[in-house]
């Protein structure tokens, strides 16, 4: 422990807890009406986090390839099955074709930079594995939530211009390929973002647990730029599959729209 | 195929059924147009004329029944090559950002057009006078046309394209009685310079009498 953070005692965990109040406080001046969902959130994140501190550590000791592999698919599921719940519309298959594209994103990019770049030896060393994984999955669920929002959303909503250009002969591509590329360029602008203030706004959060465990600023900022490569790229193989899958869903091989396979959803947060 | 048998026809649909959000509208529904057909189709609001246009146009999954253009059935011919032939106009036009000009020459740059239907300047501008519009209105911004001039385009469109049939949904809804008529003029003379026919829907009873040759009603 000796170059560590200082430790975190459960008196001094209640003392951020109440740091909340704030925007409990706010809520209730201003009638945000976000009282519950605050506590309700802030119940989550600490169970869930309490949770996962006891996993992991028991996770670390046992250096299981299978019980990383369980976990990190189990991870990926619940990523791909939230960034579904945030969208306004689905469509049978959503939750498969979400699921294939961020595992299949995840799995490539977390495991080029393992094995290729950082180097790990073994593949499965937990404590690199699982964080690095968990970053990019992270990424990966707001992307695919916006993208596939996006697109079902403009093809809704510019429905008569598409089947005006399919009327004239195009194809469901020809139709289709400026909502398609918007949805991936929406998708990807925050991540793009992110990285153009990075460092001058944000100290990302991996890097600032890196400091206060003692590492050296200088060869935490190196894995950040690692880690931001990796999302980068994950998020847009991810939100590029996603995007095209769900296109051909949403048309038929007889260039036809089928957005009648569209089921509206009664979620009102959005991405 | 047989062309012998087919060989007057330009488009034959035989046994066709529609139904709208599980209430059926119509069935067992068969049309036949030749060369030079105008066939208007009259039915109360409802009743799925342009559902009729849109199976014919195959924009749906067709239900049942089968369709012929020029003797070949439908599943030989490629989707974007049907459209080409049987060309709906629908009545909600759609515009992209920019000039009249470049929502005319979009089209043109698909696969299903591109080595087939050159840019005709000198025609449209024909088409134009024809409509009492001026040759600047190739300039203007699209998104802010009028509905009428929406119709204009959208027609233009579509002539520049040279479908053998066309399918014209409400297409002068919106437009002056005067326009109306040089719009009915310019399409006979379009219908006689080829092997071509139109299928109308209008609310506007004396244009389907003054245009059309054959009447369909929808139940």
């Amino acid at each position: 422990m000796s170059p560590g953070a200082l430790p975190i005692s459960n008196l001094q965990l209640a003392g951020a807890a109440a740091l909340i109040l704030i925007n409990i406080g706010l809520s209730s001046v201003l009638k945000l009406g976000l009282g519950r969902p605050l506590l309700l959130a802030s119940l989550r994140m600490v169970v869930q986090l309490l949770l996962i501190g006891q996993v992991l550590q028991w996770l670390f000791q046992q250096q299981n390839p299978g019980l990383i592999l369980a976990l990190s698919l189990l991870m990926a599921l619940i990523a791909s099955l939230s960034a579904v719940q945030r969208t306004r519309h689905r469509f049978s298959g959503v939750y498969w074709q979400s699921f294939l594209s961020t595992t299949a994103a995840a799995a490539l990019v977390t495991g080029v930079t393992m094995n290729g770049i950082i180097q790990v030896r073994p593949w499965s060393t937990a404590q690199y594995w699982i964080p690095l994984l968990g970053m990019v999955l992270g990424n990966i669920l707001n992307a695919i939530s916006l993208g596939l929002d996006t697109l079902m959303e403009r093809m809704l909503s510019q429905r008569n211009s598409l089947e005006c250009w399919l009327a004239l002969g195009a194809t469901r591509w020809e139709a289709c390929r400026p909502i398609v590329r918007e949805a991936i360029r929406v998708a990807m602008i925050p991540t793009i973002n992110s990285m153009m203030v990075m460092g001058l706004v944000s100290l990302p959060g991996m890097m600032t647990g890196q400091i206060l465990e003692g590492a050296s600023p200088a060869n935490a900022v190196r894995y950040q730029i690692v880690i931001l490569f990796m999302i980068a790229s994950a998020t847009a193989l991810g939100v590029t599959s996603i995007v095209a899958l769900a296109y051909r869903q949403l048309t038929s091989q007889q260039h036809q729209l089928r957005l009648d396979r569209l089921i509206r959803t009664s979620t009102t947060s959005r991405p | 195929m047989s062309t012998s048998e087919h060989g007057t026809s330009l488009l034959s649909a035989i046994g066709l059924q529609c139904s709208h959000q599980a209430r059926p509208l119509w069935s067992h529904l068969d049309l036949n147009l030749k060369p030079g057909d105008r066939l208007g189709l009259v039915a109360p609001s409802g009743a799925g004329k342009t559902l009729l246009l849109r199976a014919l146009a195959q924009l749906d999954p067709l239900q049942t029944g089968e369709l012929r253009c020029q003797g070949r059935r439908a599943e030989e011919i490629s989707m974007p090559r049907w459209r080409s032939t049987v060309m709906l106009v629908p009545q909600r036009c759609a515009v992209m950002p920019g000039s009249v000009e470049q929502n005319l020459r979009s089209p043109l740059q698909w696969q299903e057009h591109r080595q087939r239907h050159p840019w005709d300047r000198n025609r449209v501008l024909d088409w134009l006078e024809q409509l009492s519009r001026p040759a600047e209105f190739l300039d203007w911004d699209a998104e802010q046309l009028s509905g009428g001039e929406l119709q204009v385009l959208n027609l233009i469109r579509a002539l520049q394209l040279e479908p053998a049939i066309l399918l014209l949904d409400e297409c002068s809804a919106s437009l002056d009685h005067a326009t109306t008529l040089a719009l009915e003029a310019l399409l006979e003379q379009w219908l006689q310079a080829g092997s071509r026919a139109c299928v109308l829907t209008s609310h506007d009873s004396g244009q389907i009498q003054r245009f059309c040759n054959r009447v369909l009603e929808l139940p």
